[in-house]
């Protein structure tokens, strides 16, 4: 008899940890996922309520494939795990054997108590049932009112306008996710929130939400001011965390997920935690012991699967990266970029804007070795394997500003601004570098 | 099983209202359109001169007025809401009245031009929407109008004002700001103007298409006799139809094997094409729709190939035919029985070993050019059979048959009716996609080695 995998959780982590495992063995697989039949792509969901995309659309495997690659899919909820027995009990009852079990159970949206967090009306972003119940609250909304300004938040608030439903966005912060961005990028992010008719209001706490005569949500109260915003839909999104509220009376060692050591093994040695759920007792580099993003969670569905199928790896997500979408304006990060708030003594950080101003980078590098640590990138699209490339290899901000047109990845014909910030950086730092030619000799050098 | 889906449909109260210059302005073209409509239904407008140029004219300036508009109530940005909502762009009512009239319109257009009123009247004049375009045809050209006449002018009419549209839509990428304007002006000026007004310059010389960015495969019609005939009459066309004659052959031989590589085959398909151009700016609110399927791929790759092969064996057959019976005389040198074979056999022979070559020591053994290296081979054989027994009917079936299941088949049913007139269902693509020669050759230049091969990302 082959060993038996199980795998909870459907989403990135777990799909990636079986395609693997049954790319490199002939071992059973079993993927038990209570949201939905099939895996979809989560960063996808806002496009099916704005009309780019149907559900289907979001599914990057066709149905076929799981049943001609052997993987069992069974669609119910794990409410207990008995560690001792290896074995699990389903929502509908019934139980599961298995002989290594991978938790891949993803996260579920922060609430902090507020009162009237239950009504209806009242509801996070995160699961496809959030979004068809936003389907249905959408019907008769007047006014919409989101908690918690990161980008769950704006990209509810960018869905809820494209019904043109009237959008009221509380941020805590006194600028937008200034608690990652730094300032110059947080103001222009604003900026753009306004321009899209969205009704900003910063350094604003939600104190209360308040109910008509049917449970239904009616208005919410603003700590600060307290003032009343009538409203029909309450969407919060301060933030998520592990789902792994069922776990706590099992012996599986939680903090504030599962945590791993860095062979993703749980304090079982036959359970391994992967994806948002993980949390990493040892820190890597400066990466944060949670981190709930797409990426991280496919490099460690890849990782589990190979010490699981014999060949006993760490994990090692390299260089810190990441990119998203604010409205219009696209934004990518390469290393370490700390915002005004948190920045350690020796991050020296410039600033560049394009005249537009919706375009903008932010370089980080260190005060007295001039080493380079980070970018984030607004509206200028770079290449990723050339910033990672560059941290691998330690170079300092001198060398990243003279080889910038190397890691511009616009399309063609689109302006260049490599020139203009290399001037600027000359012009504040007193120094008289010049950019080089882009190469592609340099650039392709890369994939071999 | 999934519950149900719910529909996603928009119901919420606060639906964008249309402002009042979005009203007149799309009214406006919607009026021209009925003009159009109108005439094809048989309304005798009596002065057409005024009527077409309405009719033209308010279907630009209403498409250009209200997609101006529309795009800058909005900041700048991608543009896809409501495409799945949409009854038009999600394969609605809308969407499969407007596919039923395209397809209809495309099926009297090859096959029962008479009934859009060309030559439907006495003594052979138009009626109907044919009759419409006669006094822009005079203008061009001093003659009256054609069903393909009127073709043209709606195609480029729609690339030009739906173009527009595509800008501002776009505006936030340059590249595709450019790009539109080229295509928009490829469409217009070499495949409108010029052509139609060099014809009524050279009323009494034969005729033949003369759109410089026709390239063998997709225009296969640029080797079949009647267009050899009129490209070869020296003293009829003088230098021109040299000029033409030899231009298609290094578009075929150099420019298109050498751009591709360097750029990938969007230099042509999207930059250059009719089609493309027509799916570019017409197609755009359905690009969508196209499948994304495996078995879609799976399809798409013996169709495009196939079709590709049954080109080349056509045209072989039909030059074939061609030069066994007649000598073509282009002064340089003169293509005859005997040297047609051989330059033939040259050709084939080094595509063979060229291909023979990618399938050692390039591709690693691609099944794809396997096949494309044994059919190239039948094909040298077949040559060779036919010349050593002095047939003139290269694949003992004649030239003429395969022709014309070939523009039956592909040049009208799939590349017009299925290509055009299904925008709605299947998305703009289809044709680009499934069919076109021209596309699969090119793809031959841009699937190895090229940093344009299409591959997945990760
Ligand atoms: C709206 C939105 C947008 C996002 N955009 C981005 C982005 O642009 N870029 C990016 O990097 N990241 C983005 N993320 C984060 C990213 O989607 C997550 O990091 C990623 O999906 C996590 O994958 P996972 O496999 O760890 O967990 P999940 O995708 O959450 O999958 C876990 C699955 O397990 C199921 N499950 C949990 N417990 C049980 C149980 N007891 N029994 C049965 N099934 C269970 C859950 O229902 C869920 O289906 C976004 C997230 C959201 C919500």
């Amino acid at each position: 008899m082959e060993e038996h995998i199980v795998i909870i959780g459907n989403g990135i982590s777990g799909i990636t940890a079986a395609r693997h495992i049954r790319k490199n063995s002939n071992k059973r697989i079993t993927i038990i996922s209570g949201e939905t039949d099939y895996f979809y792509s989560r960063t996808a969901l806002m496009y099916i309520y704005m009309g780019h995309m149907k559900f289907e659309h979001t599914q990057p495997y066709e149905n076929w494939f799981w049943e001609k690659n052997r993987i069992e899919l069974k669609k119910a909820y794990v409410t207990h795990i008995h560690t001792d027995k290896k074995e699990l009990v389903l929502d509908d009852q019934s139980t599961m054997a298995y002989d290594k079990l991978i938790l891949a159970l993803g996260s579920k949206p922060n609430k902090f108590g507020w009162p009237g967090q239950n009504l209806d009306g009242v509801m996070g972003m995160y699961h496809k049932q959030d979004l068809d119940l936003l389907e249905q609250y959408s019907v008769d909304c007047n006014r919409a009112v989101i908690v918690g300004g990161g980008l769950i938040g704006i990209e509810l608030a960018e869905m809820l306008r494209s019904r043109n439903i009237p959008v009221t966005f509380l941020v805590r912060e006194s600028s937008f996710w200034n608690g990652v961005l730094p300032d110059g990028e947080s103001e222009m992010i604003n900026k753009h929130i306004l321009e899209h008719h969205i009704d900003l209001r910063l350094s604003s706490n939600l104190q209360e939400i308040k109910a008509d005569e049917n449970g239904r949500v009616k208005s919410v109260i603003i700590q600060e001011t307290g003032e009343e915003l009538p409203c029909n839909i309450v969407g919060l999104t301060a933030g998520v965390s592990p789902n792994i509220a069922f776990l706590k009376d099992s012996e599986i060692e939680t903090g504030r997920g599962i945590l791993v050591n860095r062979y993703l093994e749980t304090n079982f040695n036959n359970i391994y935690a992967i994806g948002d759920c993980a949390e990493q007792r040892d820190a890597i580099g400066q990466r944060r012991p949670i981190e709930a993003v797409w990426y991280t969670g496919r490099m460690m569905g890849e990782t589990v699967a190979q010490t699981i199928c014999g060949n006993r790896k760490q994990y090692n997500p390299g260089h810190w990266f990441n990119s998203a979408k604010f409205l219009d304006i696209e934004y990518q990060t390469y290393g370490w970029v700390f915002s005004d708030k948190i920045k350690p003594d020796y991050q020296e950080t410039f600033h560049w804007m394009a005249p537009c101003s919706k375009k903008c980078i932010t370089v980080a590098f260190h005060k007295e070795s001039k080493l380079f640590l980070g970018i984030n990138t607004f509206g200028i699209r770079m290449r990723h394997e050339i910033f990672d490339k560059w941290l691998t290899e330690k170079r300092d901000v001198f060398y990243v500003m003279e080889h910038l047109k190397d890691v511009n990845f616009d399309p063609e014909f689109y302006e260049q601004y490599e020139d203009m910030i290399i001037n600027y950086f000359n012009s504040e730092y007193d120094t008289s570098l010049k950019t080089k030619k882009r190469s592609w000799k340099r650039i392709l050098n890369l994939s071999n | 099983m999934e519950s149900k889906n719910t529909s996603y449909a928009i119901s919420n109260p606060h639906k964008v209202k249309l402002d009042p210059i979005q009203k007149v302005s799309f009214g406006t073209a919607i009026v021209g359109v009925l003009i159009l409509l109108l005439a094809w239904a048989g309304v005798d407008f009596k002065n057409n001169s005024i009527f077409l140029a309405l009719s033209l004219g308010m279907i630009f300036i209403g498409t250009f007025i209200y997609s101006r508009r529309t795009y800058l109530l909005h900041p700048e940005g991608i543009k896809n809401n409501h495409v799945w909502f949409n009854t038009l762009s999600n394969r609605g009512v809308w969407a499969w009245s407007l596919g039923i009239l395209l397809t209809g319109f495309y099926v009297l257009l090859y096959w029962f031009p008479q009934y859009l009123g060309n030559g439907a009247g006495t003594d052979g004049t138009n009626t109907g929407i044919v009759a419409l375009f006669d006094p822009l045809s005079q203008l061009l050209k001093s003659k009256n109008a054609s069903h393909w006449f009127v073709y043209g002018t709606i195609y480029s009419l729609l690339i030009l004002s739906l173009g527009i549209k595509f800008i501002y839509k776009y505006r936030h990428n340059r590249y595709q700001i450019i790009r539109t304007v080229v295509v928009i002006m490829s469409q217009l000026i070499l495949a409108y103007f010029i052509p139609e007004i060099l014809e009524g310059l050279n009323a009494d010389k034969p005729y033949f298409v003369k759109d410089l960015k026709q390239i063998w495969p997709l225009n296969y019609y640029i080797t079949e006799s009647w267009y050899l005939n009129a490209m070869q009459v020296e003293q009829n066309v003088g230098p021109s139809g040299l000029f033409y004659f030899f231009w298609a052959v290094i578009l075929f031989l150099v420019i298109t094997p050498v751009l591709t590589y360097y750029v990938g085959k969007r230099w042509y398909c999207s930059w250059v094409c009719g089609c493309g151009g027509l799916a570019e700016t017409a197609g755009d609110p359905f690009r969508h729709l196209s499948s994304k399927k495996l078995s879609a791929w799976k399809i798409e790759r013996w169709l495009i190939h196939g079709i590709m092969v049954f080109v080349l064996i056509m045209t072989i057959a039909v030059f074939y035919t061609y030069f066994s019976g007649k000598e073509f005389d282009i002064k340089l040198f003169t293509i005859d029985k005997t040297t047609f074979p051989i330059a033939a056999l040259i050709f084939v022979g080094i595509s063979f070993g060229a291909m023979l070559y990618t399938y050692l020591k390039l591709s690693s053994h691609n099944k794809f050019i396997l096949v494309g290296t044994v059919i190239l081979g039948l094909i040298f054989g077949a040559i060779l059979y036919a010349y050593l027994t002095g047939s003139s009917d290269v694949f003992l079936v004649k030239s003429k048959f395969l022709k014309k299941w070939y523009g039956f088949g592909v040049g009208a049913a799939f590349s017009g009716v299925v290509g055009v007139g299904i925008y709605p269902v299947l998305g703009s693509r289809v044709w680009c996609r499934f069919g076109c020669p021209m596309a699969g050759y090119m793809g031959l230049f841009q699937r190895f080695k090229s940093r344009f091969k299409i591959t997945t990302n990760g």
